[in-house]
């Protein structure tokens, strides 16, 4: 009856369903492996970091690319309820909202955590060393953990305003778009000075930043508060904004 | 709450009315539903069938009006309205990548089922609408009939008071649609009240112990099949005339009288008891000359004459 047996049971419903869905498990899986491998081996030796190997450099910011995939994802998988008939049966069920958005945002962050797994294990493959201990690993995932769930309750919202799920993986190009203005990928200093202001303020930079920071020992400075206020922040808008449209769909 | 007409009534709505910008889907529903009983929602498309079953499944809420279904308002009570219906729309809710078995175990795990309940209800039902075989295998590779059957099954996971079917056999070939009356004809033994809605005439009249027709909006009459048949005539007199001008001469003389008009195959319908003595006394009265009548044909009234009759334009 409550809301979180509900939530378990639908969260199970749409892992299920993400690996019987070959294109979803080679988006969530393969893609981020191979985005990685394309940035160490094409661009990374052209790429210059204070880092050492450009792979200990990226990795982090793969992991954040990842999760955006994993959330538009999310987009999708809520549109595709939203669409078809079941939402209908689940209502009639007294099956509500909580339990089913939150059923979708729990798998994709169970998605992602599996993604996030694989991404690493190669990375130590092809040479990522981070100098973390016990404690920032922690932290660290801790973080991505929450800037998975914020990222998926914002393609949550996506999903719930979009009319098809086509235009609901459409919705989610900024989450897709917005790791590359960041230090995700290359330091944001060698980037033309317009931009600065941008990559430096926007919410992937401090994620990244505090990622870096913790697993490879290097000093993180305000930015896990700032990723916190940010993760906070985006989610304080995503939930109600989840509520409004949801009733707004269903009315 | 009246305990007298509680037990009575399945469901009663009283003047539900709902608007969709300019247009009017329901301009006043009155309906009321016996316990135990099937009862079709009978209406061309556009009639507002689909509206009504939302408003009393509370997906929907109606802009005006009342509507007690199981013995509880549909807007005051809604959680325990959805505690004692299940809903079968017109498009399938069921995860085409899930099992028929997993499915039916997702909704009962939903419905408040342990995970060893669940199975049990899922083998149960599987069992029960002839799906076991089935039920391993993924919703994607069924046929609309056992597409339609899982959907039926799964709103039963927990025995439900009054079931809504809308259009449970729309899209059917003829064989799963007999199948499908089997199974409606099999809920209401275990004493479940059945709200269904059709197009089909045939289906109203197999089925349900009550039939409203509905049409813009409203009911148009309502009654049991044989009631219905009866306000249009027992017997009609089919007249097939020999020309057009004779078509409508007829046509023009009978006016109101006439039952049914096809000016394509210049056929003109009247009520008759089917008497041979009326027959007689008809064709003299309607073609003194014996020269403008054809053929005649005798049809005992169907549903259809009903339909027609209360639905045309």
């Amino acid at each position: 009856m409550s809301d979180l047996a509900d939530c378990t049971v639908l969260a199970g419903r749409s892992v299920r369903l993400t690996r019987r869905n070959p294109d979803a498990v080679i988006t969530a899986l393969v893609l981020p492996v191979l985005l990685m491998l394309v940035f160490v081996y094409f661009f990374g030796g052209a790429i210059e970091t204070n880092t050492g190997k450009y792979v200990t450099y990226v990795a982090p910011g793969v992991l954040i690319l990842c999760a955006g995939y994993g959330a538009s994802m999310t987009a999708t998988t809520v549109s595709d309820d939203m669409t078809g008939g079941i939402i209908d049966r689940f209502r009639s069920m007294d099956t509500g909202p909580t339990a089913v958005l939150s059923g979708h945002v729990a798998a994709s962050v169970a998605r992602n955590a599996a993604a996030t797994a694989a991404v690493l294990a190669v990375a130590f493959a092809i040479g990522f060393r981070p100098h973390a201990g016990p404690a920032e690993w922690l932290a660290a995932i801790g973080i991505l953990l929450l800037y998975i769930t914020t990222l998926s309750w914002l393609g949550a919202a996506a999903g719930l305003l979009a009319k098809t799920p086509e235009a609901a993986g459409g919705f989610t190009f900024a989450m897709l778009f917005l790791p590359y203005p960041s230090s995700a990928f290359v330091p944001i200093d060698t980037m033309p000075d317009w931009l600065h202001g941008f990559a430096d303020h926007q919410p992937v930079t401090p994620v990244i930043e505090s990622l870096r920071g913790l697993l490879l020992d290097q000093p993180t400075g305000n930015s896990p508060w700032l990723a916190l206020g940010w993760c906070l922040g985006l989610l304080a808008v995503a939930l109600p904004l989840c509520a409004v449209l949801f009733r707004r769909r269903t009315g | 709450m009246h305990p007298a007409a509680e037990a009575d009534w399945a469901i009663e709505t009283r003047g539900l009315s709902k608007a969709y910008g300019s247009v009017h889907v329901l301009a006043g529903l009155d309906l009321r539903v016996r316990r135990g009983s099937v009862f079709a929602l009978l209406g061309p498309n556009g009639a507002g069938k689909t509206t009504t079953v939302r408003i009393l499944a509370t997906l929907t809420r109606a802009d005006a009006g009342q509507a007690v279904v199981a013995g509880h308002d549909v807007t005051a009570a809604r959680s325990r309205v959805r505690r004692a219906i299940s809903l079968t729309g017109q498009y399938a809710a069921l995860d085409e990548e899930q099992t028929g078995e997993e499915n039916l175990r997702m909704m009962a795990r939903l419905r408040g089922h342990s995970r060893s309940a669940a199975r049990n209800r899922a083998t149960e039902l599987l069992e029960r609408f002839a799906l076991t075989e089935a039920g391993r295998r993924r919703v994607s590779t069924y046929s609309g009939g056992m597409r339609r059957r899982l959907d039926i099954a799964a709103g039963l996971v927990t025995d439900p008071q009054v079931v809504f079917l809308d259009e449970p056999t729309t899209g059917l070939d003829p064989r799963s649609r007999r199948t499908m009356w089997e199974t409606i004809g099999s809920l209401t033994r275990a004493g479940v009240t059945v709200f269904l809605t059709t197009q089909y005439l045939e289906e109203a009249d197999r089925l349900a112990d009550h039939v409203a027709v509905l049409d813009g909006g409203r009911v148009r009459a309502e009654g049991t099949p044989e009631e219905l048949k009866k306000t249009v005539a027992a017997q009609r007199l089919d007249l097939t005339m020999t020309g057009r001008s004779a078509y409508a001469e007829l046509a023009g003389q009978l006016g109101e009288r006439a039952l049914h008009r096809a000016p394509e195959e210049l056929v003109l319908g009247v009520a008759t008891d089917g008497s041979a003595a009326h027959v007689r006394t008809l064709l003299d009265e309607l073609d003194p000359t014996r020269a403008q009548v054809a053929h005649f044909s005798l049809h005992s009234a169907t549903l259809d004459d009903v339909f027609l009759e209360l639905t045309h334009e």
